[in-house]
């Protein structure tokens, strides 16, 4: 754990942030702000990046190096996607009543973001795989 | 998406959302290595961690400073610490990642389990926050 590893981390969390902050106000104000379509929409983008990025880095090389994971995978995509958020507006759903959609967010966001993570990670490893 | 980002309030909050996240991510990363090779609980202890105790501060900060709330916080401020910090600080791509690895090696009931007991004292750490805020509040 390096300062350069530290500068990397709040580079990444600081980009990462804003464009989760952008993304699901664009999704809301689009969508409207009854489900929280924004907060599920980063949270799946940002599942199949990072298993696309593990597929990229199973053959090591730049994508497995320290500084990609540091920047990339805990900074960036650990700075978008977000489990706060989450939980904020899944019990705010169920304090209003609304327990179907509360209980949807929450099996949607799990089950959808592990489909992502392997949805990310094969595509990767099939391209990989017909480009040599 | 243009008719947002000419907002007036716009370029405060996400420079305020930015700085939130960039100080979470780096106390996230911080305490991953504390919860990993201090507690010897290893990458899933560091996710869970995280994740849990950024539920109960967004749940605990919303409600101590919304409508009813005792605490007056202006709307950067609110967006720092909610969308910003606890953003920043928890992270579903890590907790995903780590159960499609607990899939990969053949163990779906460890990646369910793991991914439900994660959620599961996630919600409940923001309910506590709700409560614990909401007493403070009276």
């Amino acid at each position: 754990m390096s300062l350069e590893a530290c500068v990397l981390v709040m580079a990444g969390g600081f980009v990462g942030g804003i464009v989760r902050f952008l993304l699901s106000g664009f999704v809301g104000r689009r969508i409207g702000e009854t489900f929280p379509w924004g907060t599920l929409v980063v949270n799946v983008t940002g599942a199949f990046v990072i298993g696309a990025f593990a597929g990229l880095g199973q053959s090591g090389g730049f994508f497995s190096s320290e500084m990609f994971r540091d920047f990339m995978v805990v900074g960036l995509l650990g700075g978008y996607t977000t489990v706060s958020s989450f939980a904020l507006q899944s019990l705010n759903l169920t304090l209003g009543g609304q327990h179907r959609q509360a209980l949807f967010n929450i099996a949607a966001s799990a089950i959808f973001c592990v489909i992502a993570v392997g949805a990310g990670f094969a595509v990767v490893v099939s391209l990989l795989e017909h480009g040599q | 998406m243009s008719k947002y980002l000419r907002n007036a309030e716009g370029p405060r909050l996400y420079l305020a959302v930015g700085c939130g996240a960039a100080i979470g991510a780096l106390l996230r990363f911080l305490s991953g290595f504390f919860i990993a090779s201090g507690l010897g609980l290893g990458a899933l202890g560091g996710t869970a961690f995280v994740n849990i105790v950024g539920s109960f501060v967004i749940m605990f900060f919303a409600t101590i400073t919304g409508p009813d709330g005792r605490w007056l916080v202006g709307p950067a401020g609110r967006q720092f610490v909610m969308a910003g910090f606890c953003g920043g600080f928890t992270t579903f791509s890590a907790m995903s990642l780590d159960a499609f690895l607990l899939l990969q090696q053949g163990s779906l009931f460890h990646a369910a389990l793991y991914l439900a007991a994660v959620i599961f004292f996630s919600l409940a750490a923001a309910w506590v926050g709700y409560v614990s805020a909401l007493q403070i509040n009276r």
